[in-house]
């Protein structure tokens, strides 16, 4: 990577679930950054995007709860998430959490505007073409729908792990079909989200890889909580894990050492 | 049997459970090819992302001017000897008809196929009242037969297997001397077709919907794959259209231009196979057409939706697409929805219509995983208006309560940081702990819905944010 330009300075959302179960593709996620050439901060106060309360219907609590992410990331180039759904609820939502407040508005904007998903961020805005890492083993891909849909989060990823020494992809059917995680709605409507992460595994099974990636923990904890009960012997990991030469840090989410 | 009439929408999660476990439903729902045909379609049409964005901007304009075309087209249809009549409630629509129906002494009304039908319960409302209403689309066709309410809003009968199609006309063929169990689906469209054409010839009124209503002419369109709507509108001496004001389109233009993405998002058919326009009842030179041509526009709350956060869902086309690429409706079928529309429109439609109080287990019944929104021809923002109902929900406090507790419980801890450190701190040492022998948990309490189906991955024991403070802050 060309380092002689001004190093961005990056604030890393790390996201509630990755801070909470799997701090792992945090630190896969500030390795990236860095090797990338950033300068990454991680700002103390953080603590969620707000999308709990705001896909509830309950704007109030979204928008404190956002105040307290705008305040904490002011002043960065980037803020970058490993998720396509948390950089998508600020990118893409957060202006319009506070359409109705204009006093707000210019800094909503600046911070969605320089909001990213981390995969798509290394290659479209950081320019990375390849990583350092070595992962021996067949891979498939679920395409998580935030960050397919919201935030185009497609081909970087694979680009990325085509790079990966060892490592070969295997195209998964139905890769752009939701694994029925859904934040809430896999606890509140627990029988159709069984049915449709029970459709992705079988899906995945079908490829014959030994290893699935994504870019998202909820959907990948839903996956994974899936083949294991079902006895799936599949792999399950966030991308950044295996791009940051990382997975032989930690197990298989889901699984034991 | 009529959902208008009975809604189920309250019981949707129930509707849903047992959806999921019948295996005749599951059968049927199987195969719906619908999305694989529609990708196969628009990769045929290069320009079909920016006809979306014309179609959407011909709604959108139209809407702003609703009132303005909506005279313009009554005016042309006047001209043309056509009459409208203008229906504030589903009542007031049932009665139009019916008082239609006995001006001419109707005995029989066929009628192609019409989700506005559904919407006002027409058929058991004509029933009671001495008019026997006879479906003439197909699908409808079984379901009348069957007596259930459709659950797809263009393939009716989509839920219906092959066997059960058999099963149904060989009970109900009887009566006309058909004794045969079928096996083949083109004898059984045979058979339905023979004692159909004799059902046309004897209607004293034609009942269809309209996809487009055109302001410019006072003409009204359908488009069908059968061409059951032509002989329901040309062969009886009067010809009900029944609508709704949203079907306004300004010109026959911009009708060519919406049309040119309803049957490729619809059935990814280029265009549908009959495309019917009619102006009028028959003048002195045609050939064939009805005596009397009326048009029933019924309100029943749309236009309330004029300029409310709603006022997207106006634009739709009714071509099912988001349907078809629904996983939550591909997995349940439409019934479970409990009302007329199902899947994603029917989540943001049904909650306007009959109420968020009634509805709206609907628009939370998505993991607003967006791809409706990427497929809809008129780019509606239909995950987003799910959203907008939570949101009048949740103001309402229909919500249910533990929700309502647990969003609190978090929105309390998640605007305190240094709480939120100690509880996440906590929790991922001790779940980290319990969950170390097998890397997840087989049961979590509090956590029944995940832990029902799923095991919950254990944390790693540490979070990112104790982890990155013990390494010291760079
Ligand atoms: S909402 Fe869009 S995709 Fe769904 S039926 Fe209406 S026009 Fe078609």
């Amino acid at each position: 990577m060309d380092n002689t330009g001004k190093r961005p300075r990056v604030g890393l959302f790390v996201t509630c679930l990755v801070d909470l179960i799997r701090p792992t593709v945090g630190f896969a996620a500030v390795k990236l950054l860095e090797d990338a050439g950033c300068i990454v901060e991680v700002p103390a106060a953080q603590v969620c995007c707000g999308q709990p309360a705001y896909n509830s219907g309950d704007r109030a609590d979204a928008r404190d709860v956002a105040r307290a992410v705008i305040e904490a990331f002011e002043g960065f180039d980037y803020v970058v998430a490993p998720s396509g759904s948390c950089a998508g609820m600020i990118r893409l939502h957060y202006p319009e959490l506070f359409a109705e407040d204009a006093a707000m508005m210019p800094r909503v904007h600046h911070l969605a505007n320089r909001t990213h998903e981390l995969v798509s961020f290394l290659v479209d805005v950081m320019g990375v073409k390849f990583v350092a890492a070595r992962y021996d083993g067949t891979i498939t891909y679920h395409d998580s729908c935030s960050g397919l849909r919201e935030m185009g989060v497609k081909a970087q990823p694979r680009a990325l792990l085509g790079t990966v020494a060892g490592l070969t992809i295997k195209e998964l059917p139905g890769a752009e079909t939701c694994c029925g995680f859904g934040g809430t709605f896999c606890v509140k409507y627990p029988e159709i989200s069984n049915r449709m992460v029970g459709d992705k595994a079988k899906d995945v099974a079908g490829t014959g890889a030994d290893t699935l990636l994504a870019g998202d923990l909820g959907c990948l904890m839903n996956m994974a909580g899936k083949f294991t009960r079902d006895g799936v012997d599949v792999k399950v990991r966030h991308v950044a894990e295996v791009l940051a030469d990382m997975a032989g840090d930690v197990p298989p989410i889901g699984r034991a050492k | 049997m009529s959902l208008a009439l009975h809604p189920t929408s309250k019981a949707f999660k129930a509707n849903a459970r047992a959806a999921l476990k019948n295996e005749t439903l599951q059968r049927a729902m199987g195969h719906l090819g619908f999305a694989q045909k529609r990708l196969e379609a628009v990769g045929r049409l290069p320009e079909f992302e920016a006809l979306r964005d014309q179609a959407r901007d011909i709604k959108n304009h139209t809407l702003q001017h609703l009132d303005f075309y909506l005279e313009h087209y009554e005016e042309k249809l006047r001209q043309s000897g056509g009459e409208v009549h203008w229906c504030r409630t589903p009542e007031e629509a049932r009665q139009a008809i019916l008082s239609i129906c006995r001006s001419v002494g109707a005995r029989t009304i066929t009628k192609g196929k019409t989700m506005v039908a559904e919407e006002i319960a027409l058929n058991p409302f004509l029933e009671a009242n001495g008019v026997a209403p006879v479906e003439t689309d197909l699908g409808e066709y079984i379901i009348q037969l069957r007596d259930e309410p459709p659950s797809h809003i263009i393939a009716p009968a989509i839920h219906v297997t092959k066997e059960q199609v058999a099963d149904t006309f060989l009970e109900k063929h009887a009566a006309y001397g058909k004794t045969k169990l079928l096996s083949e689906p083109r004898e059984m469209l045979e058979e339905a077709r023979g004692i159909l054409r004799e059902k046309f010839l004897g209607a004293d009124v034609g009942l269809t919907g309209a996809n487009f209503l055109i302001a410019e002419t006072g003409s009204s369109i359908i488009v069908t794959n059968e061409g059951n709507g032509d002989l329901t509108q040309l062969l009886p001496r009067v010809h009900i259209v029944l609508a709704t004001p949203e079907k306004m389109v300004p010109t026959l233009e911009d009708v060519s231009t919406i049309l040119r993405l309803l049957a490729r998002s619809a059935t990814g058919q280029e265009f549908s196979v009959y495309t019917t326009v009619s102006t009028g009842p028959k003048r002195p030179q045609d050939i064939d057409g009805p005596e009397q041509y009326h048009v029933v526009i019924l309100d029943n709350g749309r236009t309330a939706m004029l300029g409310t956060a709603f006022q997207d869902m106006l634009r739709c086309i009714r071509c099912s697409a988001c349907l078809n690429h629904c996983p939550v409706y591909n997995a349940i079928g439409g019934h479970a929805y409990g009302w007329v529309y199902p899947g994603p429109m029917g989540s943001v439609l049904t909650p306007g219509l009959i109420g968020v109080d009634q509805a709206g287990a609907l628009p939370n019944a998505s993991t607003f995983c967006g791809k409706c929104e990427s497929v809809c021809p008129m780019k509606i923002p239909l995950p987003g208006m799910m959203r907008h109902w939570r949101e009048r929900e949740y103001e309402q406090r229909l919500s249910p309560p533990a929700q309502r507790w647990g969003l609190a419980a978090w929105a309390f801890a998640a605007k305190r940081p240094r709480l939120y450190r100690l509880l996440t701190g906590l929790a991922a040492r001790v779940l980290g702990l319990w969950g170390r022998r097998h890397g997840n948990m087989h049961n979590l309490p509090l956590a029944g819905g995940w832990t029902q189906f799923r095991d919950f991955p254990a944390p790693e024991g540490k979070t990112f944010h104790q982890l990155w403070s013990e390494r010291g802050q760079r």
